[in-house]
């Protein structure tokens, strides 16, 4: 920041370098009295030469802009306060568009996508060989990091009964990259599914994943139902 | 395929190339023969694997009969403010702007603001409501009309124009975040040589072109999308996000707000909504004596030394070649850049996804597609979309980009023909004065002012050698 100008001794000098001290200058008192006295009307800069006339004209087309561009913006203001709709929607993916290409995960302009893995536990068939779980050619069907689809390890597997495992999403490890969804979707049910969650979303204006889709899964639905799940039984809560 | 319509092959299509003999508009034409068979090969496709799209029930679920299934749970939406909370902060932030800036003409008080101002617009909402941003919002909700702009946006958009009609550039000085971070790390301002200013101070009108265009055709939000300071707002962001942002700031501690004089769209038309308000800052509060004190004191080159009106017949020559030129000028650059905006309205086609996808789909269809298909091919082909619906749309959609690209080119010349006459015809003035589209009210020069240290009472130094002259 500098309030102070800094201008290098000599160039503070007037054009003409005339310079007197006025009478009664109002000077601050401890100083030697300022310079500072009325324009003088020199050559290069008669008093005169400002007519009127320029100046009112130039006065005249500033208002008329002024008071034409006041009239423009509340024309577009009335005009888009119009088709204002009290419909709110937010941003939704349709799990039967997407084609789980990963850039929900790389896209959303926050730092962890808003786009996470669902689960639709009633349509899942609760194999043993889950290929949303586990990588195309496991080493061993456990838990092992190394046989894990998931990146970050955020499905949990649970013995139900023989042969049926359960299989649920840790919404705090997901970053929806949608790796699970993509071999669900080939080999399994499809009960795993990408949704933005709106505890999360910020509902942008135009949502950067949306733009990024190369499925064009993106949708705006009303805020009264905002998500398109599969099968039935699902709740918000 | 046969060839039905050689007259519409010979139409210019972005995404057609010379040697191409089936344009895709052709192809539009014969593939309707084979309309007929569509729903055959639908149910052929869906019979195969499709299904697999739709979640197909493969393996039927367990019937469980000591475990509960349990439920999808997802989370509500949470309730969000309207943003009239914002639109209050703006508006009071505009009027303290305002009466700092002309009235109080305090330095300091500026400087407070601004970081009030960076505190709330820019760290706690995260640079995301915005007014330079609500340009993009307008410009969709003016072109499209199933799209709703929230009331608060256009409250955002409309006040600071409104403001610079009457008070000048106050929205500049302390209420917008990212002029305020700029202004707050200046520590050395370097002189732009004038006509690299000049000539830098077009790119705004360039940004504002090209994302209007991109905003009104539902494409993308480019101003929000290269936004340099979000990223720092929000402490995270792609990284050509935070890297350009941290550059531009490192650029900002030696030259003055290079966003706002040389990038930001919406400081293009608060430029020109303020060369028409009513009141604007003026460096002295009395009567300027000419002594030259302040005419460094500006780091955004906002402020005009005197320039002497022309006298007698120089006037009306003067008045006369101003004329001419403009009328010379104004329909050459409207019909010049009218014709350029068409052309860059076609090239952006292809950022719009649906004039993509055609693209690909007909790269495709011709063999010209090199490479594993992109992901929009792998997603049009396994949802067996309508290509006529696709080709129709894309259609639909270039005639769109052409017309508006036209009409914001021809806007875009008359705006630089009015920039040159401004330059070659300069207007005149008696004394140091603001550039009154220029100044962002930063309230730095006053303080260069005598006249304005003794209102304050403060002691006035004037360098001894020039002070000395002509005294007793």
């Amino acid at each position: 920041m500098s309030d102070e100008p800094s201008i290098p001794a000599g160039e503070n000098q007037r054009p003409t370098g005339e310079r007197r001290r006025p009478a009664g200058s109002v000077g601050h008192p401890a100083q030697h009295s300022p310079v500072i006295e009325p324009p003088l009307p020199s050559a290069s800069l008669p008093a005169a030469q400002f007519s009127r006339h320029a100046i009112s004209r130039r006065e005249l087309l500033k208002s008329g802009a002024r008071g034409a561009s006041l009239l423009g913006f509340g024309a577009a203001a009335g005009f888009l306060s119009g088709r204002e709709s009290k419909d709110a929607t937010r941003w939704q993916i349709d799990p039967n568009q997407c084609i789980q290409c990963g850039r929900c995960a790389t896209d959303c302009v926050l730092e962890v996508s808003a786009v996470k893995c669902v689960h639709s536990y009633g349509m899942c068939g609760y194999c043993k060989l889950c290929t949303g779980y586990f990588e195309p050619e496991p080493i061993n069907l456990d838990e092992g990091a190394e046989n894990q689809l998931c990146p970050t390890g955020a499905i949990k597997r649970e013995f139900i009964e023989d042969p049926y495992y359960e299989y649920s999403i840790n919404k705090e490890l997901c970053v929806g990259c949608g790796k699970c969804v993509k071999g669900c979707n080939m080999f399994g049910n499809g009960s795993l599914y990408l949704q933005v969650c709106h505890d999360r979303c910020i509902n942008c204006n135009i949502c950067s994943i949306a733009t990024a889709c190369p499925a064009q899964a993106f949708h705006q639905v009303p805020l009264t139902k905002p998500y398109l799940l599969r099968g039935k039984g699902a709740s918000a809560k | 395929m046969s060839r039905v319509n050689t007259a519409a092959q010979a139409s210019r299509m972005p995404w057609e190339t010379q040697s191409s003999t089936t344009g895709w508009k052709t192809a539009f034409l014969s593939a309707s023969l084979f309309a007929r068979l569509l729903p055959a090969l639908v149910l052929l496709l869906l019979l195969v694997g499709v299904g697999s799209v739709f979640g197909v029930e493969r393996f039927p679920p367990p019937d469980f009969s000591g475990h509960a299934v349990p439920q999808l749970v997802v989370p509500n939406p949470q309730p969000r403010s309207t943003g009239w909370l914002d639109v209050a902060v703006l508006a009071l932030g505009l009027a303290v702007a305002s009466w700092l800036s002309l009235r109080q003409r305090s330095r300091r008080g500026v400087v407070i603001l601004s970081l009030a101002s960076l505190a709330y617009f820019g760290f706690w909402r995260r640079g995301c409501v915005c007014a330079i941003g609500s340009i993009q919002n307008v410009a969709l909700g003016i072109a499209d009309p199933t799209y709703a702009v929230p009331l608060a946006v256009i409250a955002l958009f409309t006040l600071p124009l409104v403001v610079a009609l009457v008070w000048g550039r106050g929205f500049c000085a302390g209420v917008c975040p990212h002029g305020a971070l700029q202004d707050l790390v200046l520590v050395k301002p370097l002189k732009v040589p004038g006509w690299l200013d000049e000539c830098l101070r077009v790119l705004p009108w360039i940004h504002l072109a090209l994302a209007v265009l991109l905003a009104a055709t539902g494409t993308l939000f480019l101003i929000c999308k290269f936004d340099p300071f979000v990223g720092i707002f929000r402490m995270a962001g792609p990284r050509v996000m935070l890297v350009s942002g941290v550059a531009l700031l490192v650029l900002s501690m030696f030259v003055g707000r290079p966003y706002c004089r040389y990038l930001c769209p919406y400081g293009a038309l608060l430029g020109v909504a303020a060369r028409f308000a009513k009141w604007r800052p003026t460096v002295t509060p009395g009567t300027c004596t000419q002594c030259r004190l302040c005419e460094c004191s500006c780091p955004f080159g906002a402020l005009n030394p005197p320039m002497p009106a022309k006298q007698g017949r120089e006037r009306i020559a003067s008045g006369r070649q101003r004329i001419v030129l403009l009328a010379l000028m104004l329909p050459l650059a409207a019909l010049l850049f009218g014709w350029l905006g068409g052309k860059v309205g076609l090239a952006s086609l292809t950022l719009h996804p649906e004039g993509k996808l055609a693209t690909l789909v007909q790269a495709q269809e011709q063999g010209t597609l090199i490479g594993t298909p992109p992901d929009e091919l792998t997603a049009f082909r396994q949802h067996a979309a309508d290509r006529l619906t696709v080709f129709a749309r894309a259609t639909a959609l270039e005639a769109r980009f052409l017309y508006l690209g036209r009409w914001i080119g021809v806007a875009f010349g008359l705006v630089l023909a009015l920039k040159l006459a401004r330059i070659f015809f300069p207007a005149s003035s008696p004394d140091y004065e603001t550039d009154s589209g220029r100044c962002v009210s930063c309230t730095r020069c006053f303080s260069a002012c005598p006249y304005e240290l003794l209102r304050r009472g403060q002691p006035v130094s004037l360098p001894s050698e020039g002070g000395n002259r002509g005294s007793s």
